[in-house]
């Protein structure tokens, strides 16, 4: 009785605030059950990777028991050496890099012409092949993969590194529709008062265009660059000889070998070591993948 | 006499003009030809081979031979694989793309606040869309490992005995679906920017009628975010179609054949098997799934997403 009478009163006084007072007082509770849900959901989701993290610095004994310890007793920074040296992942790594920086470099300079072409000059079916471009997005990967296959198998392509790159120099429909659509956002005068000043079309879009296009030019070296590290298929189907692996293919290698001596430890400590360059870029360049996201517009 | 250069002049300011123009249209073409000679030949060429080539039998070895429709009947009456990898990919979207829209969308709008700290979560969120791979399809196979997996030692600790998620036909599935989920940073920030283009009056107005929450949310945000949705859902629905590396790595298809999945049937029959033909057909079935289940979207869209200066149907 007492203690109903108590909230009844406290009620009373929180009704007699005034309004403001009564919206701060609420807005503040909410936005501590907000921030609890986020940070747990947070923790959640973050128990993946530190499970990862944690499991590859600790000792094989340490992962049998049951449970299992939640941290390493003695942290075995070691695993990484082993694990990195038992495999050619040296080898590896600069097989990947290599494969990544020309795909971007390609995927820059390809898409970047053809997304001036389709936002600065005016040609005869312009709007026709840019609908043809926007279409070619919709085409599953999939249904052109065999006879792409074929084609670089016919010209002796298999276990080089071509098909993984020169494919890049010819652009990627996704890009080019980013990259123009910021393009059209930059001031038209631009290119007017450029070409008063007797510039051609190509020095506006060297000299003019692309230093103002850093941002969207980021966006697209992310995109480019996670696509190609992570890329799978790819290499799986065109390399064969284990000198020409990437870490992709050469981590799955690695798992056929741990399957048998379960040594986990390595495994995880192989595939975190696989995943720091991508984590490097990640956070620097996270403002690049939203800006990334955000310039198509997703209006068409 | 002192008139005539003046013709002259603006016929030939004239011939320029077009001379400009025509060049500017070559220029144009110029542009583009990287792209242009690209689509033509890693595009639209290898597009219409597959489909060519899905009324042959080829493997590579012996020369091709026209069996006309003979792939898609056999994959229609003939070939359980084929049936089964269609269905687990089906199961497989049915479940993925409802579940990780929602999960997207509710994390946005949590996320949708000028709150200190907040840019830390949006990162956090996105980082598995960046490490999709063989690294993490590794991670995955081990946290639904039977014995000493994440997933089993928290079942554990709360006094439940967890399946053996990926060794089991009927747990195999589920696990792929949770751990798609993991991924649906890249949604949430396509959400988070959707929600930045809802007018703030919207609210305003929606607040002084008196509105709760709730009636906000299904009320003016649903229908402002409905072509962002849309869009996403479309893009979720074709990526779930074409999962691969997970399941390659995770488990090969197995246990018998529960995710086996339609590209990762395609790809043993293409690069495996050498049945060139078959697996063509099997490509391009996969783009007719797609387009048809793109339209069907697409006509259902108009009960539903709402495109703003639009009347409501």
């Amino acid at each position: 009785m007492e203690a109903r009478q108590g909230a009844v009163r406290r009620t009373d006084t929180f009704e007699s605030l005034p309004k403001w007072r009564r919206r701060q007082v609420r807005d503040l509770l909410v936005n501590t059950l907000l921030y609890l849900i986020i940070v747990a959901g947070g923790i959640v989701f973050l128990i993946p990777f530190t499970w990862m993290v944690s499991t590859s610095l600790k000792t094989l004994p340490e992962l049998q028991r049951i449970p299992q310890p939640l941290l390493p007793e003695v942290v075995r920074w070691d695993n990484y050496w082993v694990a990195w040296t038992s495999l050619p992942f040296t080898r590896w790594f600069f097989n990947t890099a290599f494969i990544t920086i020309v795909s971007i470099i390609g995927t820059l300079l390809s898409c970047s012409l053809a997304a001036y072409g389709f936002a600065y000059t005016r040609f005869r079916g312009r709007n026709v092949l840019f609908l043809v471009l926007l279409s070619s997005m919709m085409l599953p990967y999939h249904v052109r993969l065999i006879p792409t296959f074929l084609i670089f198998n016919h010209l002796g392509w298999i276990n080089t590194f071509l098909p993984l790159t020169v494919p890049a120099f010819f652009g990627t429909a996704f890009y080019i529709f980013l990259l123009r659509q910021f393009f059209l956002t930059l001031p038209k005068e631009l290119d007017d008062a450029a070409r008063i000043d007797g510039c051609n079309s190509l020095n506006i879009y060297w000299r003019i265009i692309l230093p103002l296009s850093k941002p969207a030019l980021a966006a697209v070296t992310a995109f480019t660059f996670i696509d190609s590290w992570n890329d799978f298929l790819g290499p799986l189907i065109y390399l064969r000889q284990d000198s020409r692996l990437t870490l992709s293919l050469g981590l799955r290698m690695f798992l056929d070998f741990q399957e048998g001596t379960g040594e986990l430890h390595l495994m995880m400590a192989a595939s975190v070591a696989t995943l720091i360059p991508i984590l490097l870029v990640f956070f620097f360049a996270q403002k690049h993948f939203v800006e990334g996201v955000t310039f198509t517009g997703l209006k068409g | 006499m002192t008139s005539q250069p003046q013709p002259t002049v603006r016929r030939a300011e004239k011939a320029s003009v077009i001379g400009w123009w025509r060049w500017r249209s070559v220029e144009g073409y110029l542009f583009i030809a990287p792209w242009l000679v690209g689509f033509v030949a890693f595009v639209l060429g290898p597009f219409l081979a597959s489909f060519f080539l899905s009324f042959a039998d080829w493997n590579l070895v012996r020369p091709p031979e026209w069996v006309g429709l003979e792939h898609y009947r056999t994959m229609f009456t003939d070939d359980p694989k084929w049936v089964k990898s269609f269905l687990n990919t089906v199961y497989f979207t049915v479940f993925h793309v409802p579940l990780i829209l929602v999960v997207a969308l509710f994390t946005a709008l949590l996320l949708n606040r000028q709150l200190p700290g907040i840019g830390v979560f949006r990162t956090l969120f996105y980082l598995p869309s960046v490490t999709a791979g063989v690294a993490t399809a590794i991670l995955w196979r081990f946290v639904f490992n039977y014995r000493y997996g994440l997933f089993n030692q928290a079942l554990g600790m709360l006094g439940i005995e967890g399946p053996n998620w990926l060794g089991s036909t009927k747990w195999a599935m589920p696990a792929f679906i949770i751990m798609s989920t993991w991924g649906f940073g890249s949604l949430m920030v396509l959400y988070l920017a959707g929600l930045q283009g809802v007018p703030r009056e919207l609210y305003e107005a929606a607040e002084m009628d008196g509105a709760t929450a709730w009636d906000k949310l299904l009320k003016v945000t649903i229908p402002m975010m409905s072509p962002v949705i849309f869009f996403t859902m479309i893009m979720t629905v074709i990526g779930s179609f074409q999962i691969f590396t997970a399941a390659f790595i995770m488990t090969e298809g197995g246990p018998a054949d529960a995710t086996l999945f339609y590209i990762l049937y395609l790809y043993r029959s293409a690069f495996q098997w050498l049945r060139i033909g078959f697996a063509s057909a099997m490509a391009w079935i996969l783009f007719l799934i797609i387009l048809a289940l793109t339209l069907i979207q697409l006509s259902l869209s108009k009960r539903w997403v709402f495109y703003a200066g639009e009347e409501p149907a």
